[in-house]
């Protein structure tokens, strides 16, 4: 089993209430504003804690609260890409990527940061600061930077959707690419409608803190769109 | 000691932080003679420190120039801390989470992203507090006198040539400390302006 959650958090007034398992494939957390994806990635990363629940990852085991079981998020190795503010601005290309190895020597870091920027297209770009690049480059180094520990997971809060359309068209191909180099469950937030369909193995439908539905993107859009999809649907055409 | 206090106050939550922030902030808006009063209480002879310092060193700080440094070292401090403080809070967070889910501590995230981001508020309050370091005047009078030669600190001596009537030392003074003072706001203000 790639990734099994079941968590409960409560925050003023608002209650997430999940449990579901994926294997080693690209799982969509797919719902509107506030449905509690992003808040879901959090407690899996370990930046806040569930009141209630247990986070596992292939025979690791994260977080337990009835085992008394919580690995800080330093120790659970999980790569994470966030919305925007996502590279160091003090540091360069080479330099955010380079952060997100540790404990490897030097040669064998200056190696694994060569590999991440061929494997990112990001060759030219080394001593760039994050303000000499673009949206989608900084996407790309953020990816280099979660994915050059070899994580266990890799958790994407809506990587790109602060991109134009052919950078986001862009993103999605590396990001199928990468999926073929590292065999690890990814995990995509989105309230994208074509991103949820077009790029996941299994869609979990989130709404109000709860999960609605859950399928591949076929059952889920097709076959049995029920009224939960309906309404996400409407409201994300009428933005 | 300004840094690892703001750090403190700024990125962690406990029971009487707003009590230490008040502590660490009341030299600010107290009148400098109470907190050279304050002071006196502390590292006296017989105040609550310098009776200790006294008895195991047979010395006091009082009326020394170490005397003159501490007045002006409480009377900064705040400036430092409340401009580093909001330095430091103005740190995206996401980043912070984002070198957490890197693998690197709470020490080293400090020290490679928080500290390095804070940078500009951080030099802005040390610009700032040492000019205010600079122009201390009730706190010291009170612990380290007027010594000639020994305590006088150049507010202090601007206030001795003024009095006896020395007009002309105590005009090249005060025009010497106003240029400064402005070039140090002046350096605060592009520092401040160069935060993120």
């Amino acid at each position: 089993m790639g990734l099994s959650v079941r968590l409960l958090k409560k925050v003023k007034g608002f209650v997430l209430d999940v449990e579901w398992e994926i294997e080693d494939e690209l799982a969509i957390l797919f719902g509107g504003s506030g449905s509690g994806k992003s808040m879901t990635l959090q407690l899996i990363a370990g930046l806040m804690e569930p009141e209630a629940g247990f986070i596992r990852s292939n025979g690791n085991v994260f977080f337990d609260k009835a085992a008394g079981i919580n690995i800080s998020p330093q120790e659970r190795s999980l790569g994470y890409v966030f919305q925007d503010r996502i590279l160091f601005p003090h540091m360069t290309v080479r330099g955010n990527i380079a952060y997100g190895l540790k404990n490897a020597s030097r040669f064998e870091k200056e190696e694994r940061v060569k590999k991440m920027i061929k494997l990112f297209h990001l060759q030219g770009l080394e001593e760039m600061s994050p303000s000499e690049i673009s949206g989608g480059q900084k996407q790309r180094v953020a990816l280099a930077r979660a994915l050059i520990g070899r994580p266990k997971a890799l958790l994407l809060d809506e990587p790109f959707s602060a991109l134009d359309n052919p950078l986001r068209l862009e993103m999605r191909r590396l990001l199928q690419e990468i999926r073929v180099e590292f065999q690890i469950p990814v995990i995509l937030v989105t309230h994208d409608v074509f991103e949820a369909y077009t790029m996941g193995n299994q869609v979990i439908v989130y709404s109000d803190g709860k999960v609605v539905e859950r399928g591949t993107p076929g059952e889920i859009f097709h076959l049995r769109a029920g009224l939960e999809i309906e309404k996400i649907l409407a409201f994300s055409s009428s933005k | 000691m300004g840094v690892a206090v703001a750090y403190l106050l700024a990125t962690k939550d406990f029971k009487g932080k707003e009590l230490l922030d008040v502590l660490f902030t009341l030299p600010l808006v107290l009148p400098p003679t109470v907190t050279g009063y304050y002071l006196i209480i502390l590292f006296g002879r017989n105040g609550f420190m310098g009776k200790l310092i006294y008895e195991w060193t047979g010395w006091s700080i009082m009326f020394t120039w170490y005397a003159a440094t501490l007045a002006s070292f409480v009377v900064a401090l705040p400036l430092m801390i409340k401009t580093t403080r909001a330095a430091i809070e103005s740190v995206d967070k996401n980043l912070i989470n984002a070198s957490y889910t890197l693998g690197h501590s709470e020490f080293e995230t400090a020290l490679r992203v928080t500290l390095p981001l804070a940078k500009m508020g951080i030099l802005a309050g040390a610009v700032l507090s040492f000019a205010r370091a600079m122009g201390e005047f009730g706190a010291t009078l009170m612990i380290a006198g007027n010594i000639p030669g020994k305590t006088d600190t150049m507010p202090l001596s601007i206030y001795a040539h003024a009095s006896s009537g020395d007009w002309s030392k105590a005009n090249v003074m005060v025009i010497f400390f106003s240029l400064m003072s402005g070039l140090f706001l002046y350096i605060a203000n592009r520092f401040t302006k160069r935060i993120i």
